[in-house]
C-alpha cells in the first residue's frame, strides 16, 4: 500500500456533484482505517459527465474511477486498497486496458488544459514541476527581448479566444508600440456566454498559467500592471487566483524586477465584475475597472493607445494568455504544426447541452464538428436525434446537423452564420424548438443591452416580440421579413459587438430552420412540442389512475373527473399552464 | 434594458443600520485610490446585504462621486440590489444549457412551492428567488446555487426537495439558537 495516492477532483462543477463529500468520506476511511495513503486534490479533467472524479495512484498503475459518490467511496476503498481488486465498472481510465471512456481522450490535444486535472491548482510547486514559469525562467536564460517574443507568438499564429480571434501577436505589437511608463495589461475572465466555462476551468484548474501567460504579456508589451477582471459568479476561480498571486509574488515571479529581470516592475490584481455581459466587450470593461457604468465607447482610439486611465492597454482572453507559456517553451512552430491554415493550434470547447459526454475538450482546429460531438461527446443524450449545435452564444449561431462536417476554425464556423465564440457548444435534439432558442437568446441580449445605442436597445426589444407572438401562436406571415430587417437594421446602426451581433441567432435559425417558423406561425404547431401556449394537453385514458391530483391543481379548474375514474381536460378552459403535466405521476398527460 | 433594474416599488423603509462603523471601516480603506466605486458598493453589499438608501449619501460625502453616478452604477450592475433580501439566494441558472434542458420547470415548481415569483422573498424571510444567466456547471444542466452550494441534475420536484431539507436545517439551527438561549 505503500505511495498510494488518492486525488480528489474538486473544481466547481464535481463539488456540485459532491466531490466535497466525497473528499470527505475518503478523509474519514482513511483516518478510520489508519491507511497509509496520501490524499489530495486537483480541479477538473473535464469529464464533467463523470464527476465526481477520483484518481487512484498505485504500485500497479493509475486508476480513474467515475461517478465516485459517497457509497461508491466504501466500496472503491474495500476492493480496490483492501483487497487490490480494482473495480471494474466504476473504472473511466488506466493505463491497463481500454475502456468505453477512453474515447473522450484519444483524439484530444491538451496545450491550455495540460495541467487542468493533473495538479493540485492550490500548490505553485505542482506548477513548476509539470514546466511551470520555465517560460519566464527562459527569458532571462536566452536573453529574449520584447521582440522576440512578439515574434514568436505572430509566427504560432495564435489568435485571441475571446471570440474575436485578431491574432494575439499583432495585438501586443499594437501595444508595445505605445511607450508610456503606466501601461496595463488585463485579462479578460468575464466569461459572459451563457452555456460556456473553459476559462472558469482553466481558471480553477491551472490559475499559475494564467499568471505566467500574463507576466510573458506584460514585458513583451512594457506594461507596468495587470489585471483580472473576473465575473463574480466565479468565487471558486477567484479563490484560486489569490492564492496563486501570493505564490507568485513570494516566489518573485511578480513584483519589483519580476522573474529577476532587472527594471521589469510588474505585479497583476484582481477586479471582480459585478454582473453585466456587456462588460466582456473590451472599452466596456475598461469603463467598469474605472468604476462607471460598463458602456462600449467608440474605436479609435483603441485600447492598445488609450485604454484604462487613458494608458496604453492589451486586453486578452484567458485561454489566450493561458496557452502562451506553453508557445514560449516549445516554440512557435510546435503550436502551429496544430490546426489548419488560419486557424492555428487548438481550442478548448466546452460541451454541453443534449451531449452524452458533456465536458471540457481541446482539440485541434480542423476537427469536423461531428467528430466533437460524436467521437468525443459519445453523441445524443438517450439516442435522440441530433438537431443542432449552437457556438458562440448569443453572437452565435445554430449549425443544422447537414453542416456538422463543418470544421472548427474561425472562417469555416464564420461562414455558417455562426461564430467561433469563446468556445461553447451547446448541442440540441429533436426536442429542443429553435424559435424557442432564438427567442431565448433575444431576451439575453435585450436584457443585457447597455441602451447606449438606439436599435440594440429598442430593435432587440422589437424583435423579441414578434419571437413571443410566434411562440405563442399569434404570428403573421409578414413577421419574418420584419425579423429580417430589423436584423439588417441592428447590425448597421450599432456601436459594439453586443447590438452588432444580437440578430445572428434570429438569422441562423430562419436560415436553416425556416420551416419551424412558418409551423408555429401558419399551423399554429410547435414541433418540438416546447411552445406551451401551441400544445394541447389531453389524458390517456389507458395510463389515467384516477389520482385526481390533476385536477386539484389546475389553477382554472379546467380538469373533470372523480376518484379513481379517468379525467379529462376541458379544452375551451385550459390556459396550457403545463401544470398537470409536471404534476402527473403517471406519465397520463400528454401533450400534442 | 438595463433601465428594467430600477424597481419601481416604493423603496423599503431604511433599517437602523447598526453596522455603519464597517462601512467606515471600508470607506477608509479605499480612500484616495481611484477605480474603487465598484468594490465600494460590493463591500457595503457584502456588510448590509443589500444598498439601502442612506448608504449612497454616505458613500458620496466619503468619495466625492455624486449620489447620481453611484446610483446609475449600482444600477447598471445585476450584482447590487437597492432592496433586502432573503437569507439566502435561491439562484436558478436559465443559461442556454439549462434553457434547453427545461430550467424553466425548476422555476416553476420553485416558485410554486415557496409561493413567490422570480425576485421574490419568502415570508420568513429566508430565501429570495433569483434566476441567472449560467453558473458555469452547464455539464449538470440544470442547475442553481443556494449560497454558496450548487446542485446540478435537478428537476422541479428535485429543487423543491432540497428546499424544503435546507428550510427544515435552517429553521431547526434557529430553534436550537432559541432553545439554548
Ligand atoms: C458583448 C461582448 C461580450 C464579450 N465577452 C467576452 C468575454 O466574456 N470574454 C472574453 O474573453 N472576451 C469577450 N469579448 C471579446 C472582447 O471584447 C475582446 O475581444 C477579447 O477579450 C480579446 O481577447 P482575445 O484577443 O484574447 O480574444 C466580448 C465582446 C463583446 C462585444
Ligand atoms: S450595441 Fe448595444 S450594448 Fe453595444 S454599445 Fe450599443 S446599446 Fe450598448
Ligand atoms: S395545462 Fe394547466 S390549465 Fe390546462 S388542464 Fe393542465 S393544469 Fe389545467
Ligand atoms: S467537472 Fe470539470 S469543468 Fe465540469
Ligand atoms: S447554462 Fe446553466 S450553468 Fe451554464
Amino acid at each position: 500500500m505503500q505511495n498510494t495516492k488518492i486525488i480528489v477532483g474538486l473544481g466547481s462543477c464535481g463539488i456540485a456533484a459532491g466531490a466535497g463529500k466525497t473528499y470527505q468520506k475518503i478523509e474519514t476511511l482513511i483516518a478510520e482505517g489508519n491507511l497509509d495513503i496520501k490524499l489530495g486534490k486537483t480541479s477538473c479533467v473535464g469529464m464533467c459527465y463523470r464527476e465526481p472524479l477520483v484518481e487512484i495512484h498505485d504500485a500497479t498503475g493509475v486508476y480513474l474511477y467515475g461517478d465516485v459518490d459517497e457509497s461508491r467511496v466504501s466500496e472503491i476503498i474495500e476492493k480496490h486498497i483492501r483487497e487490490h481488486t480494482p473495480v471494474k465498472e466504476y473504472l473511466v481510465k488506466t493505463d491497463l486496458f481500454p475502456t468505453p471512456d477512453d474515447t473522450f481522450l484519444k483524439d484530444q490535444v491538451k496545450i491550455t488544459l495540460r495541467n487542468c486535472g493533473m495538479i493540485d491548482p492550490e500548490q505553485i510547486e505542482e506548477y513548476e514541476a509539470r514546466g511551470g514559469y520555465e517560460a519566464v525562467k527562459k527569458i532571462t536564460a536566452e536573453k529574449l527581448t520584447s521582440a522576440d517574443i512578439i515574434k514568436t507568438v505572430l509566427e504560432s499564429g495564435i489568435r485571441g479566444r475571446g471570440g474575436g480571434g485578431f491574432p494575439t501577436g499583432m495585438k501586443w505589437k499594437f501595444a508595445a508600440g505605445y511607450p508610456s511608463p503606466e501601461k496595463y495589461i488585463i485579462c479578460n475572465a468575464d466569461e459572459g456566454d451563457p452555456g460556456a466555462f473553459m476559462d472558469r476551468s482553466v481558471l480553477e484548474g491551472d490559475p499559475h498559467t494564467v499568471l505566467e501567460g500574463m507576466i510573458i504579456g506584460g514585458y513583451a508589451i512594457g506594461a507596468s500592471d495587470g489585471i483580472i477582471y473576473c465575473r463574480a459568479e466565479y468565487p471558486l476561480a477567484i479563490k484560486r487566483l489569490n492564492i496563486a498571486l501570493g505564490q507568485a509574488r513570494a516566489k518573485g515571479y511578480l513584483g519589483i524586477d519580476a522573474c529577476g529581470i532587472a527594471g521589469f516592475n510588474f505585479d497583476i490584481h484582481i477586479k471582480e465584475g459585478a454582473g453585466a455581459f456587456v462588460c466582456g466587450e473590451e472599452t466596456a470593461l475598461i469603463a467598469s475597472v474605472e468604476g462607471r457604468r460598463g458602456m462600449p465607447r467608440k474605436r479609435p482610439p483603441f485600447p492598445a493607445q488609450s485604454g484604462l486611465w487613458n494608458k496604453p492597454t492589451n486586453i486578452n482572453n484567458v485561454e489566450t494568455f493561458a496557452g502562451i507559456p506553453w508557445i514560449i517553451l516549445n516554440g512557435a512552430e510546435a503550436f502551429a504544426h496544430y490546426g489548419t491554415e488560419k486557424s492555428k493550434g487548438t481550442k478548448v470547447f466546452a460541451l454541453a447541452g443534449k451531449v452524452k459526454r458533456s465536458g471540457l475538450v481541446e482539440v485541434p482546429m480542423g476537427m469536423t464538428i461531428r467528430d466533437v460531438i460524436f467521437n468525443l461527446g459519445g453523441g445524443i443524450k438517450n439516442d435522440k436525434k441530433f438537431k443542432a449545435v449552437q457556438m458562440g452564444g448569443p453572437s452565435g449561431g445554430c449549425i443544422p446537423e447537414y453542416l456538422a462536417d463543418t470544421v472548427v476554425d474561425y472562417d469555416s464556423v464564420t461562414a455558417t452564420g455562426a461564430i467561433m465564440g469563446s468556445g461553447g457548444m451547446v448541442v440540441m435534439d429533436e426536442t429542443t424548438c429553435m424559435v424557442d432558442v432564438a427567442k431565448f437568446f433575444l431576451d439575453f441580449t435585450c436584457k443585457e443591452s447597455c441602451g447606449k445605442c438606439t436599435f440594440c436597445r429598442i430593435g432587440t426589444k422589437r424583435m423579441l416580440e414578434i419571437l413571443e407572438r410566434i411562440t405563442n401562436g399569434e404570428g403573421k406571415p409578414s413577421d419574418l421579413d420584419e425579423l429580417i430587417d430589423l436584423a439588417q437594421q441592428i447590425k448597421e446602426n450599432t456601436l459594439c459587438g453586443l447590438g452588432q451581433t444580437a440578430p445572428n441567432p434570429v438569422l441562423t435559425t430562419l436560415r436553416y430552420f425556416r420551416d419551424e417558423y412558418e409551423a408555429h406561425i401558419n399551423q399554429h404547431k410547435c414541433p418540438a412540442k416546447v411552445c406551451k401556449k401551441l400544445l394541447t394537453y389531453s389524458v390517456n385514458e389507458a395510463k389515467c389512475t384516477g389520482c385526481t391530483v390533476c385536477a386539484r391543481n389546475c389553477p382554472v379548474n379546467a380538469i373533470d373527473g372523480e376518484r379513481k375514474k379517468v379525467h379529462s381536460i376541458r379544452q375551451d378552459a385550459c390556459i396550457k399552464c403545463g401544470l398537470c403535466f409536471t404534476k402527473c405521476k403517471f406519465d397520463a398527460i400528454e401533450l400534442s | 434594458m438595463r433601465i428594467n433594474r430600477i424597481n419601481k416599488k416604493t423603496p423599503t423603509i431604511d433599517p437602523t443600520v447598526s453596522n455603519f462603523s464597517e462601512i467606515d471601516k471600508l470607506l477608509a480603506e479605499y480612500k484616495g485610490r481611484k477605480g474603487t466605486l465598484i468594490p465600494i458598493l460590493q463591500g457595503v453589499q457584502e456588510i448590509l446585504g443589500y444598498l439601502p438608501p442612506r448608504v449612497f449619501q454616505k458613500i458620496a460625502d466619503a468619495t466625492g462621486i455624486p449620489v447620481s453616478d453611484l446610483y446609475g452604477v449600482a444600477t447598471f450592475y445585476a450584482q447590487f440590489r437597492l432592496h433586502p433580501v432573503g437569507k439566502l439566494m435561491i439562484k436558478v441558472c436559465h443559461g442556454t444549457a439549462c434553457h434547453v434542458q427545461n430550467a424553466s420547470a425548476v422555476s416553476s415548481a420553485i416558485e410554486e412551492a415557496l409561493g413567490v415569483k422570480d425576485g421574490d422573498t419568502t415570508a420568513d424571510g429566508l430565501f429570495t428567488l433569483e434566476s441567472v444567466a449560467c453558473l458555469g456547471c452547464c455539464s449538470l444542466a440544470p442547475v442553481m446555487m443556494i449560497g454558496s452550494e450548487t446542485f446540478g441534475k435537478l428537476t422541479g420536484s428535485e429543487a423543491v426537495k432540497i428546499i424544503k431539507e435546507i428550510r427544515q436545517r435552517e429553521t431547526s439551527t434557529t430553534a436550537d439558537l432559541v432553545n439554548n438561549k
